[in-house]
């Protein structure tokens, strides 16, 4: 198995978030994480990142052991991470905010999965424009496509991404979307975490719907959609 | 020049040698408390560490230069210590500031009581190399070729600083970290050894501060409370995490010191915090400040 969670536990404090949930992700799959807000989806991928510490549980990544290790080893190990809030680094250039993902800070070319700035920049064309400028100065979708670009940099095999389309106009939706599935087709997984249903539903090969700190739902896409009570259940506010 | 002109000038170059050395120590302070949030009480206590170890290296080798060398290395090793076993353990126990300001402060009055100690309560005198000592004559203006001394290599460092933060990769990463340490580590960068490098090289500063203020001031048990309580409004007042604002607001303290005593002596004590005050009261972010919690 590519990525494979199980059973895994983080708290808040006293309060039991995650309650044993598990999931799994297949080589060059993308799979969608969905349900509404305050259910757990952004802290699974954290636990998973190391960006939160899990309390119990196993993630295994490409046969490695990962639970509660510290994210720049997560990292190391081939996942790259877009978090919900973007998270560029306001005071360096578009450039800069690419190059600092490279690990090590040189491309290894040897590496197929690795991604050079020309590369990025054929994906992201509106990076390539704005390549001098400060993080701080780009808009919500330009942020968006820097967020993604920099953690492709580090030449990860599987993708956290968190809510990449959250905030942004409709036609920026859309070039997202388009640009995660390019980049699946480039040998990228992708464990999405998305309220867009519509982009999640068009991009996901399987989904899984959250409820309160536990999973409740797992099947395609299309399983789903023969499926009213779990939507109902799991999606519908 | 006039002998009103030659004050000036001599005031202001005494202030500019308070401001470099008030730099060196905020630049590290300034470093640690953007990329890692830890406001480091003992900081200026390792300037005076520094400027104590720096007596002692001069008693055993007679050698000002070798002691300049010496007793920042051996400052910076302890601030690496430090870092690497103390704050690292207490910051696992996610205490918030509470946890760093108490630790910092216990180590503050550890090197407070040990220099004690170790070299007692009374001033040591550090004499100042042959090579440096005596006057220098600059368009018809006599100073201390030492003091001069001091402005150059502070502007050497500052330079090598700014080369590093600004050309490196590395300071590429120290800048990013300022802004949101935990996302650096999200992208593979061992940030708790960037933090313990930049902990070590604030330290290694405020110990070279420490040396070169030894033979103007010399080293006693005080020795670091103004350049300590300085060098906090100069991070405040500059911004928390900039280093840009550390260097002007560093000089610009430097020189409200000096004319400060040269024209309202009985106010000067106060003039800097005077200053905060405004500064906090327009712009409570400080001057240049990126990092907002």
């Amino acid at each position: 198995m590519f990525l494979e969670i199980k059973d895994l536990n983080t708290y808040y404090g006293p309060s039991h978030v995650l309650q044993g949930i598990s999931l799994n992700v297949e080589q060059e799959e993308i799979v969608a994480l969905l349900g509404r807000n305050g259910m757990g989806k952004s802290t699974t991928l954290k636990s998973v990142m190391g960006m939160v510490k899990p309390k119990s549980g196993k993630v295994i990544f490409q046969g490695a052991n990962i639970f509660g290790k510290p994210p720049h080893k997560v990292s190391m190990a081939g996942i790259g991470y877009v978090p919900e809030e973007r998270r560029i680094f306001p005071n360096l250039t578009v450039e800069d905010n690419l190059k600092i993902g490279v690990k090590g800070g040189v491309v290894d070319e040897s590496n197929p999965k690795a991604w050079t700035l020309e590369k990025i920049y054929e994906v992201f064309p509106s990076l390539k424009k704005r390549r001098d400028n400060k993080g701080a100065n780009l808009s919500g979708g330009e942020q968006q496509m820097l967020a993604i670009g920099r953690a492709l940099m580090g030449a990860p095999s599987l993708l956290l991404v968190d809510e990449p389309t959250e905030g942004l106009a409709p036609i920026i939706v859309d070039a997202v979307r388009d640009v995660l599935e390019e980049i699946n087709k480039r040998g990228v997984s992708i464990l999405l975490v998305e309220h867009n249903l519509e982009v999640a539903m068009s991009l996901a090969h399987r989904v899984y719907l959250m409820g309160k700190a536990h999973i409740g739902f797992v099947g395609t896409v299309q399983e789903l959609d023969d499926n009213p009570q779990a939507r109902a259940q799991y999606l519908e506010v | 020049m006039s002998p009103v002109t030659a004050m000036y000038v001599a005031q202001a170059i005494h202030g500019l040698t308070y401001g470099m050395l008030l730099f060196l120590v905020a630049s590290g302070l300034t470093l640690i408390f953007g990329m890692m949030g830890i406001l480091n009480l003992a900081h200026a206590s390792f300037f005076m560490l520094s400027a104590y170890f720096c007596y002692q290296v001069v008693a055993w080798t007679d050698s000002f230069w070798m002691a300049l060398i010496l007793a920042p290395l051996g400052t910076g090793l302890i601030g690496v210590f430090v870092e690497r076993f103390l704050l690292r353990k207490v910051q696992q126990y996610n205490l918030g500031h509470i946890g760093d300001l108490l630790l910092t402060l216990g180590i503050a009055l550890v090197i407070a009581e040990g220099v004690k100690t170790i070299w007692g309560t009374e001033s040591h005198q550090v004499v100042i190399p042959p090579s440096l000592e005596g006057l220098v004559s600059v368009a018809g203006l006599e100073y201390p070729i030492y003091r001069l001394f001091i402005i150059g290599l502070a502007a050497a460092i500052l330079s090598a600083l700014a080369f590093i933060l600004y050309k490196t990769r590395l300071g590429m990463i120290i800048r990013a970290a300022v802004s949101d340490a935990d996302m650096v580590s999200a992208l593979g960068i061992n940030m708790p050894r960037v933090f313990m490098f930049v902990f070590g090289v604030g330290t290694i500063m405020a110990g070279v501060a420490g040396v070169a203020a030894a033979p103007m001031l010399t080293v006693f048990p005080g020795l670091a409370d103004q350049i300590g309580l300085d060098a906090f409004v100069v991070v405040v007042v500059g911004g928390f995490g900039s280093l840009f604002g550390a260097v002007v607001v560093s000089l610009f303290l430097g020189e409200l010191n000096a004319f400060g005593i040269q024209f309202i002596p009985r106010l000067a004590p106060v003039l800097v915090f005077l200053f905060m005050a405004l500064v906090l009261s327009f712009k409570p972010m400080g001057f240049f400040g990126e990092r907002d919690d």
